[in-house]
This record gives structure tokens, sequence and C-alpha cells, in this order.
């Protein structure tokens, strides 16, 4: 685009705030009940998160079935309609799936024990705000309930989610980062062009576990270092 | 207090109709002639229209109605079946009240499918003046997207295609004058807004033959006052009149202020048309493309084909207001 510098980010915006929280509302309508199947699938993952490493590549699989699903669900077959930046979008989310195939499903990587629980903990706290309290903010600044984020179906809540089970492993696996938190910075962008008040979620998030895996692959090397 | 001596009544001409003659020339001559009385009663056929303002396009002397309808956001509505008919209510609405030109770009999401349900649905493919746009940073994709939007419009060939945003204008113009060279386009044009890259955009004015260009003006944007609009004038080019509200803000902002007692003096309503006929008041200007989704907007938007005209004097008058607003 020429003179990019120029367009300020309402008008990169290619749609009314209308007709955002309606593709949510047909999305969810013409999805139901898979909704159901994102929270059985999210609470498999809390069970999951206590269980033996053998199983936790179960973790990494249920991820990678959520973006591919968002990705092909979500981005291609609805998002795509009203902006055509959603096929990128859906190109991102797939490959975000292969990579947590790859990383924790295939090699069995992504969960491994952690000397320091306040990751855990953080990581937790992020992953059950993503599956319970994310999907009750929209409802609360008064929009409908067909119209709310839903881990496993809907992009914000799965990106969330995913950030919170990176965050509580012990590496702070940099490659599965770059594609959630780049999509912290567009969805903040998209709800903060539309004057959402949930604008800011995703960004803070995103930046909070951008500041919690610096801190962590820090960590990780002194205690190398010193044994 | 003076007005533009130019406000003589023009006629919109369909070059697409069956008859040599349009209805209201017929009723027109008929009135004329005296031979109106012959009608058993005055709504002889479709109710009257009255006349509305009307451009010449210089390339072929092709009359347009002075106010078009954009489709940027309002009409990016996806699948929604509510928000479609919606669309279709404000397409219907902008037809009946003696529009004709649409503009939308493959840029824009679902509209270029929407208008194309509308214009189905409306049974007007043969009344519309098809106005889109070419945008693809890739040369060769430029043929193929035309082909795609023109199916998604649902029409032959299109009337207008304008290269978006002068992306890769060189291969897209090429294309396109190659297009209505074999009869496959009516007009060729280039677009800018925002008052972005108007060197560039000069610079090609001076250099192609193009029908159209469309630019940004509006009562606080006036940049192209300076040189596009005299320029085309001078090259003979219709121009097309993008974000006469600056998207909602310019008329959401001026909405906050009781309407100007002088609005009668120009035959105005509301702000929408005072802030339309500003634009349509210059003697560049073509035609005026304000985007909406509420059919009550296409009305008060539609009445500034009609009445008075502001003259120069006036054009500072209304200038003057709004910014001490």
């Amino acid at each position: 685009m020429s003179a990019w510098w120029t367009y300020s980010l309402s008008d990169l915006l290619l749609f009314s705030p209308q007709t955002y929280y309606r593709l949510f509302e047909l999305y969810h309508r013409s999805i139901w009940p898979a909704q159901i199947a994102g929270l059985a699938l999210g609470i498999a993952i809390v069970w999951l998160l206590r269980s033996d490493d053998a199983r936790k590549r179960w973790i990494s699989l249920i991820l990678a079935a959520c973006w591919l699903w968002v990705a092909w669900g979500f981005h291609w077959m609805w998002y795509r309609n009203i902006n055509w930046a959603a096929a990128y979008f859906a190109f991102g989310f797939s490959l975000e799936a292969l990579l947590l195939l790859w990383t924790g499903a295939i090699r069995n990587r992504l969960q491994m024990p952690l000397f320091r629980p306040l990751f855990r903990r953080s990581g937790i706290a992020l992953f059950l705000f993503a599956l319970i309290l994310q999907p009750l903010i929209r409802p609360a600044f008064g929009r409908q309930w067909v119209e709310v984020e839903l881990f496993g179906v809907t992009p914000d809540s799965t990106v969330l989610a995913t950030l919170g089970i990176l965050l509580s492993g012990r590496k702070s696996h940099w490659t599965l980062l770059i594609i959630p938190l780049l999509w912290c910075a567009v969805t903040g962008a998209t709800l903060w062009a539309m004057e959402s008040p949930e604008a800011l979620l995703m960004p803070t998030a995103g930046a909070l576990v951008l500041g919690f895996a610096f801190w962590k692959g820090w960590s990780e090397r002194r205690r190398r270092r010193t044994g | 207090m003076s007005f533009s001596s130019n406000n003589t009544p023009s006629f919109d001409r369909d070059v697409k109709r069956p008859f040599p003659i349009t209805r209201r020339e017929f009723l027109s001559w008929m009135a004329a002639t005296g031979t109106s009385m012959l009608l058993p009663f005055s709504g002889f056929g479709a109710p009257q229209e009255k006349s509305i303002h009307t451009r010449p396009i210089p390339s072929t002397g092709e009359r347009l109605p002075a106010i078009g309808l954009g489709s940027w956001i309002t009409f990016n509505v996806g699948f929604d079946p509510v928000a479609r008919d919606t669309c279709v209510r404000v397409m219907d609405q902008f037809f009946k009240s003696g529009g004709r030109m649409i503009d939308s770009s493959p840029m824009y999401g679902s509209s270029q499918e929407v208008i194309g349900y509308g214009l189905e649905k409306l049974n007007r493919t043969s009344r519309v003046f098809s106005a889109d746009k070419v945008w693809t940073a890739f040369d060769s994709e430029g043929p193929s997207q035309i082909d795609e939007s023109r199916k998604e419009w649902n029409l032959p060939h299109f009337d207008l295609l304008q290269v978006h945003n002068l992306l890769s204008w060189e291969s897209h113009l090429k294309t396109l004058f190659a297009r209505k060279e074999a009869g496959r386009l009516g007009y060729v044009g280039i677009t800018t807004s925002h008052g972005r890259r108007h060197e560039d955009f000069e610079r090609i004015m001076r250099t192609r033959p193009l029908d159209f260009v469309q630019i940004t003006y509006n009562v606080v944007d006036r940049e192209a006052e300076k040189r596009l609009l005299p320029l085309a004038e001078d090259r003979g080019m219709a121009v097309i009149i993008n974000r006469p509200f600056r998207q909602s803000e310019l008329i959401d902002f001026v909405q906050r202020h009781p309407l100007p007692e002088w609005a009668s003096d120009i035959d105005c309503e509301n702000w929408a048309q005072i802030l339309l006929k500003f634009i349509l008041s210059h003697p560049a200007v073509t035609c005026a493309i304000p985007a909406t989704r509420q059919v009550n907007h296409v009305v008060e938007n539609m009445g500034a084909l009609h009445g008075r005209l502001p003259d120069e004097k006036f054009r500072k008058r209304i200038i003057a207001h709004v910014e001490s607003l």
C-alpha cells in the first residue's frame, strides 16, 4: 500500500461494528452446538494439565485442532467474506496448528516440568480466564450472548488460552508465540478502530505474555549458568 | 445574495434506453405543445419525477445524476440476510430518487456481491451506472480480478473501471484502455482519497486520456480545488467525489448544530444537502458518492439533486459557517 503511513486505523477498517458483531452471531448460530464441544475440549485440557507427561501431548493436539477449526470455520468461511485479510489470518492460524502439532503432539516439547511455579500458575490462570471469563466480557458490556468469544471456536479466546498453555511450560517457545502475539495486535487494532470497550484486553494479555516469556528465557539461562 | 445561473433543470439521459425519447422528455414535449391536456389524468404512467441535477461526462456527453451511491463499509455486510435486504432497500430508494451511479471496489469485502444481489432483486441492471475498481499490486491479476468483480455485480460489462488508489496504475490502465478499445468497458478512471498522492495523480491526469477521476473533496477538505479540479476541467475529465461527509465524521459534527437559516436559500432541508450542494456547485464536479445503509439518509442525500445550488459567494459563506462551528 502506497503512503501507508498516512492511514489511520479507522481508514483500514472495512466493516462497521454492527457487521462485525453480527458476523459472530451468525457464525455461532451456524455452528451450534459445536460451542459445547469447544468448552468440553477446554475442560479436557485442564484435566490433562494435571496428568502425567506422556498424556500432555494431547493438549497440543487439542489446541492444534482448535486453531485449525478457527482457521477454516471462522476465518476462511465467515470472516473472509467481510475482510479479505482473513484469508491471511486463516493461513497463519493453520500454520500455528501445524507448529503445535509438531512441537507438542509429535515431539512432546510443550509441557516440560517447570522449575518456577509462578509461570505455571500464571499460564493456567490465563487459560482459565480465556475459557471461563472471556466469554462474559462482551455481555458485560451490553452485547448479546450470541456474539461472544469462546475457546475452540473463535479466535481471541483460542489465542489467549494457547498463550496460557505456552506460558505454563518451561520454555519460552518463541516460534509458537509469534502468531498468537501477532493476532493480539491485529484483533486489538480492529477492536480499537471500532471503539470497542474490550479493545485493550488482547494486546495487554499479549504484552504480559511477552514479558513473561523474556523473563522465563532469562531465568532459564541463569539457571543453566549456575548449574 | 446571488445564485448560480446554470440552475436550469437538466434531464437524466439513459443511454441504454430502448426508445429514442424518455418518458420525461415525452411529458415535457406534451406540456410544451399542450398535448398533455389530452391525457385523462396528470399522473400518466409512473409518478412524475422532478427534474434533477445531472452533469455531462465530458468525453461523451452522457449525463449522470449528480448524486451517486458509495458502498465503502456500508454494503460490506457479508452473509447477513437482514443487512443485505436493508442494502436492497437503500438501493431501491436511490434508484427511485433518480440515482444511477453506484461505486464499489474489490477492496470493499462483500460490497460488490451485495450490490449484485440488490440489482438482481430490484431488476435494475439496465438502470445502474456501474463504477468499480481494479485493486491489486500484481499486474497479471488485474484482468481476472475485473472478471471476478463483474460476476459479483452480475453485469455483462462495467460502465466505469478505475485504478484504485493508483495501485500498479501503469499496467492496470493498459488493461482498462484495451478493454475500452474492445468495447468491453465504457469509461476509464483513477482514484485517490484522503488527499493522498496528489502529485502523482496530477501527473497521470496530464499524461493519460482518462474519462474519470475520483478524489476526496468536501467543505473542509478542499485541497483538490487548487490543482486537480481545475485540471479535470481543462482536460475534460469527469470528477467523482468520495468522502463527501468524511465518512460520517463531518456530518456527525455539523448535525450537532442547528441548521442555518440560510439553508432554505439554496433549497436545503438538512445538513446533508448543504454539504452535498457545496460539492455539486463546484463546476468541475460530476458526481458525489455518499455511502449509507439507511433509507432516510438516501432520501436526504438525494434531496440535493433538487433546487438551487450555491454560487461562489454562497460557497464561501458555507465554508465560513462550517469553520466557525
